[in-house]
């Protein structure tokens, strides 16, 4: 299995060398009592860069997530932001320095429009009034740059489908001047079409440059056509690092089937010395 | 897209005929418009009922003295009450002590004054602080402790009647002579009910359509978990709302003391917060949270005076009116909830 580092691909013009990462996660282990969630895991994120975090389920996935938005603390560990080392008291704190978080169950509020979904907390006020004109304006104005179609920023988020409120939770993260975005699973449960318009904003995204991003993914063609860099997760570990370009579906299909594989056989043997 | 945002429940036209599209002719676009608000309903069953009522029974309903007996000491105790209730509601939560607050306040304006030589105006601005209090503690109970505001505010609720039965010994008490002059214009003044109604109606309806306070309370009942996310303090809202519905429930005693000319341990209780609860939810406010309108509950109320002033006028006993309350809440949530799932449907 090939776990050799590779340095983070230029996307934006930007060289990406050690010192240029937005993000590095340094040996940052994770246990739940007994149970090791996280080991020794290594990460980096480039500034502009898409890095798709794939793995199995019960991989760690979503530990390291959480870790890294704030959400839980690592057990051992470094969280590096801008070339700063950072301690994460809580996600309103990760979220304070740059780092925000889409999660699966969005924190849209259906009841509300998108406008004022987008500007949730950091309404635009006058005399103590919403600034409600200059709010829509704003919204669709962001929404329009960064490419996210809906029919109208005055329909409540009740109406939108999945694919649209996903998007406006990214658009609200983005907006936010998020420089790290984590993405947990963003096209999971979602058809077709609407998975399409989710990897159509994030490549945009990538595009402009500004936000790096995490995203947790379990298509792995989806995850090679957007991302920069795929890394994989075993057993809490980071088995894999490649430039997208230089992997294929069929070597990650390879390397999951091959743990299936080895899952497998222990089975049998345990079973084998049961018997015995 | 375009056609679901046509299909929105609001759509649904009131009067059960199609809804009126295309503005050509001036009535047409006013009932479209009237359509689409979530009022509607409610404000059409307030302008039947007061037309048939002034039509029937002319010469006595629309009389002087009745009109501000409905508007004034019948209706406006509902709305102000259902002001805070529908914020409460919004946010998830409710409170059936408010009508207690209501019985108690008056009894705490009588002991300072009386009893402690207390200036008419600092004692009740602290009979008024008193709903603050009280609408603090159910807040702590609620959010800090964790118990259902249904649970919360029934105990509180009944604290404060036996708070108020123990020290009154179930006396009525005299206003106190000193108040003369301001229970003129905070109750006693004929209109002076309703002016407040309209005033407090106008300026919760500004706080919840056009400021944060409003937003965030619609957050907080819609996603409160969304809402935390977004760094949203959604248990200082819920505080802030419990303070505001027992402050207006103190209002409402201290009024209607100067009012009825007495301060009685019978008045309040769990009649004025039960019709502010129902007036809220006929004007289409949701017990689910994220959903009120304080115009709908203004209506309401409107609507509830009405029915209980109008039966009276009419002759009828007040016992069946019981019935008219009931069937008329059960209907109002029925459409409520056929909104909810239009709404529901507009999704796919």
């Amino acid at each position: 299995m090939s776990a050799e580092p590779t340095p983070s691909p230029a996307t934006t013009g930007a060289v990406a060398d050690a010192s240029g990462d937005v993000l590095r996660v340094e040996h940052i282990s994770k246990r739940f009592g007994a149970v090791r969630a996280l080991h020794d895991v290594n990460l980096h994120l480039g500034q502009g860069e898409v890095l798709g975090l794939l793995g199995d389920n019960g991989a760690g996935k979503s530990t390291l997530i959480k870790i890294i938005c704030g959400f839980q603390q690592p057990t051992s560990g470094k969280i590096i932001l801008e070339g700063q080392e950072i301690t994460l008291k809580s996600v309103d704190h990760a979220r304070s320095l740059g780092i925000d978080t889409v999660y699966q169950d969005l924190a849209l509020i259906n009841e509300l429009t998108v406008y004022h979904n987008m500007f949730l907390n950091r309404e635009q006020t006058r005399w103590s009034l919403l600034s409600n004109r200059r709010m829509r304006r704003t919204a669709q104005e962001q929404l329009d740059r960064i490419g996210v179609d809906i029919p109208s920023v005055d329909a409540e988020v009740a109406k939108l489908s999945g694919g649209q409120r996903q998007a406006i939770a990214v658009a609200r993260a983005v907006t936010s001047n998020a420089k790290v975005l984590l993405l947990d699973e963003p096209l999971a449960a979602m058809g077709a079409k609407e998975g399409a318009m989710i990897l159509e904003l994030v490549k945009d995204l990538k595009q402009q440059g500004e936000v790096s991003i995490i995203m947790i993914m379990h298509n792995y063609g989806q995850a090679l056509e957007v991302c920069d860099r795929i890394n994989l997760l075993q057993h809490g570990e980071i088995t894999f690092d490649k430039l997208a370009n230089d992997t294929s579906v069929q070597e990650l299909n390879d390397i999951v089937i091959e743990e299936y594989r080895r899952a497998l056989l222990e089975r049998q043997q345990q079973e084998g010395q049961q018997s015995a | 897209m375009s056609e679901i945002t046509e299909r929105t429940p609001q759509a649904v036209s009131p009067s059960g005929g199609g809804p009126a599209r295309g503005g050509s002719n001036p009535l047409g676009s006013a009932l479209s418009v009237l359509a689409r608000q979530r009022e509607a309903t409610v404000f059409v069953v307030a302008v039947v009922l007061l037309l048939y009522f002034g039509i029937r029974y002319n010469s006595t309903f629309v009389s002087q003295t009745n009109l501000s007996n409905l508007l004034s000491n019948t209706a406006a105790p509902i709305i102000i009450i259902a002001i805070g209730e529908v914020f409460l509601l919004i946010c998830g939560e409710i409170d059936l002590s408010a009508g207690f607050v209501f019985t108690f306040a008056p009894f705490l304006m009588h002991y300072l004054i009386d009893f402690y030589g207390v200036p008419a105006w600092p004692a009740i601005i602290i009979s008024l602080l008193f709903g603050v209090l009280v609408g603090w503690v159910n807040g702590f109970l609620t959010v800090a402790m964790g118990l259902p505001s249904f649970i919360t505010t029934l105990g509180t609720g009944f604290i404060l009647l036996g708070l108020t039965l123990t020290t009154s010994h179930a006396y009525p008490a005299n206003i106190p002579a000193s108040t003369e002059g301001i229970g003129h214009w905070f109750g006693s003044g004929a209109w002076a009910q309703f002016v407040w109604a309209l005033v407090l109606t106008a300026i919760f309806y500004l706080v919840l359509n056009r400021t944060k306070w409003g937003l965030h309370t619609v957050a907080t009942g819609g996603n409160q978990l969304g809402a935390r996310e977004a760094g949203i303090k959604t248990g200082r809202i819920k505080y802030g709302n419990f303070m505001l519905t027992s402050t207006l429930g103190a209002l409402v005693g201290l009024q209607t003391a100067f009012y009825t000319n007495t301060i009685d341990p019978s008045a309040g209780g769990y009649q004025p917060m039960f019709y502010a609860v129902t007036a809220a939810v006929i004007g289409g406010t949701a017990m689910l949270g994220g959903q009120g309108t304080i115009i709908g509950a203004f209506l309401g109320g409107i609507v509830l005076a009405t029915l209980i002033n109008g039966l009276n006028v009419a002759g009828i006993s007040a016992n069946p009116l019981n019935i008219v309350f009931g069937a008329a809440i059960l209907l109002s949530m029925i459409a409520n909830v056929r909104l909810a799932r239009l709404r529901a449907a507009g999704r796919e």
